[in-house]
């Protein structure tokens, strides 16, 4: 039932008959073929290609110029000098660190949760549907009110969910007026982020590694238990080796989404105490400090580690397809 | 879905284990099963409070919300809905959310009529190098949107296409276009060779072979493609707080606007949060057995 789908596999070969008998005389004709055959990709292809990659083409010239909004009439070449003032700026570098923290805090520890979760779903109980379906619940609603209601219903210090538990839990002991009352924003600005976004993020690793929960060999598991083979061992030897590509595949896929997360840093904090990330501070020098050309040298290095991460990512993406060949 | 799996799953599960069962302690088996479902319940239920305290502040009024402790138990009430719908302010989110649902309905439209056609040429006829296609198109999900904020700001200002639907149409498209390529062609490489042979020996024209065969067979794909597709582009909020302002503003950027000008009422707050995800919990519960695929792009199934 449950497969990575696998690339490598040659697709339905309708019609590669029809173009075998390569002679001269058809030569035209099986171009023809062949360009019959690309035809409907064209449409998509060149669109992506239009809105893709002429933005970077922009990026990369506007990276080169002076340019600061601001002072219309002082727009000059600039070399390498929007570079220098990105990578000489404190920020830039502050940011490359937050967005790493954040991708790599979220997505390990919203794969970990989901392990979990997908591991206990993945058993017969009682309400089982019941409990899956309010898992995938907060993936289904929208970035920013999901962050908008973190940060003003349940990190607020005054009313939020948080403290007001805090004083009703003092107020079993008859203590409510001493109940710590946290900001947890100010105080802990990363991980406030963080919790709203593993709070979000959690549901997909769980659908991800519970689809490969359900693709396990049983028999061979059940042969395994009746050899005496405690549960332990079997998720260690059979299940985590089995769940491998998934883990991979949403690791891979949280990665993705969650480095252009933009939504959380911008609700929860403004970007404030810390927690600005690249996005973010793009959108920032862009839209506050008007500097196109700081901003544009920001989106060419950007884009650079990004093309980076991806080989390496893809370079995954494409063993792991070769792996699962059925 | 959820049911179909549960039932499903049910019987083979419980099936295969059972001699377990039978030969070792009945009672510390059965024991066990039911405290890791309680554990699942609970997680469950830990990961719905959010969501849950949303809607009961949502039903609060605003004095009964801003309360510490909170009063679980004060008197439901739809003022804030009403609140949000405009009955106090006069400010309405009604063209706003006209805006989201027409940026993501055209771009999912569009999306559909631009993948299809492309899987087809992936996937049932591919053309060479087909897979390098496959990965040019991923690639571009990779690098990260912001990057081509500023220039498409440039370009769309040069034009004026600022705060136009037909602009934020056309970064949706492109947004999801990848992700439907990859699920389109995972949803028509499914499609049974055997059927395709004999539709082609048949003398099906193209058109005949889409609108009988393929188009029917792959119809649930598409159909949660374009769900997906449309929750992402309702779900957007970078692009369209840069580059929409007064006349086409979406839902998002009324929420985050709405925020800001109205003060704290956090009652209004929940409301608004839950209406505005009201399309997209809809569009996903729908599409919840097809979900993993669309997310992992078509790699899972």
């Amino acid at each position: 039932m449950t497969a990575i789908s696998d690339l490598t596999s040659t697709p339905h070969k309708l019609g590669r008959a029809a173009r075998n008998p390569r002679n001269n005389s058809h030569e035209t004709l099986t171009r023809a073929a062949a360009w019959a055959r690309r035809a409907p990709l064209l449409p998509a292809l060149i669109f992506m290609i239009v809105v893709t990659q002429l933005p970077f083409v922009a990026t990369l010239i506007i990276s080169f110029i002076h340019w600061n909004a601001l002072y219309p009439n002082d727009i000059n070449f600039a070399g390498f000098g929007n570079y220098v003032a990105v990578f000489t700026d404190p920020t830039t570098g502050g940011s490359v660190l937050t967005t790493i923290f954040i991708t790599v805090a979220v997505v390990l520890i919203s794969l970990i949760f989901g392990l979990i979760i997908a591991l206990l779903l993945d058993r017969a109980f009682w309400g089982r549907g019941v409990v899956r379906t309010m898992m995938i619940a907060p993936f289904l609603i929208v970035p920013v009110a999901a962050a908008l209601v973190w940060k003003h219903a349940i990190f607020n210090p005054s009313y939020g969910l948080l403290n007001g538990i805090l004083t009703w839990f003092w107020g079993l002991f008859g203590d409510a007026a001493h109940a710590p009352q946290v900001d947890w924003i100010s105080s802990q600005p990363l991980g406030a982020v963080n919790t709203a976004l593993i709070w979000q993020w959690t549901p997909f690793m769980m659908l991800i590694l519970l689809a490969g929960l359900q693709g396990r060999p049983l028999d061979v598991i059940e042969a395994a238990r009746i050899d005496g083979a405690s549960t332990w061992q079997i998720f260690r030897y059979m299940t985590l080796p089995h769940l491998r590509p998934y883990l991979e595949l949403a690791a891979l896929l949280g990665t993705i989404y969650i480095v252009q997360n933009f939504d959380a840093v911008f609700t929860i904090t403004s970007g404030g105490l810390g927690t600005a990330n690249l996005p973010y501070t793009i959108y920032q020098t862009f839209f506050e400090a008007q500097d196109y050309g700081q901003a544009s040298a920001a989106g060419v290095i950007v884009v650079a580690g990004s093309l980076i991460v991806a080989t390496f990512a893809l370079r995954t993406v494409s063993s792991l397809l070769k792996e699962e060949k059925p | 879905m959820t049911t179909a799996t549960a039932t499903a799953a049910a019987p083979a599960t419980s099936g295969i284990r059972s001699p377990r069962r039978s030969t070792k302690a009945r009672l510390p088996g059965t024991r066990r099963s039911a405290y890791l479902g309680v554990i699942a319940w609970r997680i469950g239920v830990l990961f719905f409070m959010p969501i849950l305290w949303m809607l009961l502040t949502s039903l609060h009024s605003e004095t009964d919300a801003a309360t510490n402790p909170p009063s679980l138990f004060a008197p439901l009430t739809l003022t804030s809905y009403a609140n949000f719908f405009g009955a106090a302010s006069g400010a309405t989110p009604w063209p706003a959310l006209i805006n989201s649902a027409m940026c993501s309905i055209f771009s999912t439209a569009i999306v559909l009529a631009l993948s299809i056609p492309a899987a087809y040429a992936l996937a049932i006829r591919p053309v060479r190098k087909w897979s390098d296609v496959m990965f040019f198109f991923l690639t571009t999900k990779m690098l990260p949107m912001v990057a081509g904020l500023l220039p498409v700001y440039l370009i769309a200002k040069q034009i004026g296409a600022l705060d136009s639907i037909g602009l934020m149409v056309i970064i949706y498209t492109s947004m999801n276009l990848p992700i439907a390529v990859w699920m389109m062609r995972s949803f028509f490489a499914e499609i049974p060779i055997e059927v395709l042979e004999a539709a082609s020996i048949d003398g099906a024209g193209l058109l005949l072979l889409f609108r009988r065969i393929l188009i029917p067979l792959a119809s649930p794909g598409i159909v949660a493609t374009a769900l997906i597709c449309f929750i992402f582009s309702w779900n957007e909020l970078l692009f369209a707080s840069v580059l929409t302002s007064t006349s086409s503003s979406t839902a998002p950027v009324f929420l985050t606007s709405f925020v800001t000008s109205e003060g704290l009422f956090l009652s209004k707050v929940c409301a608004a949060s839950l209406a505005i995800s009201l399309p997209v919990l809809v569009a996903g519960f729908a599409a919840q057995d097809k979900l993993v695929q669309g997310l992992s792009l078509g790699s899972v199934k």
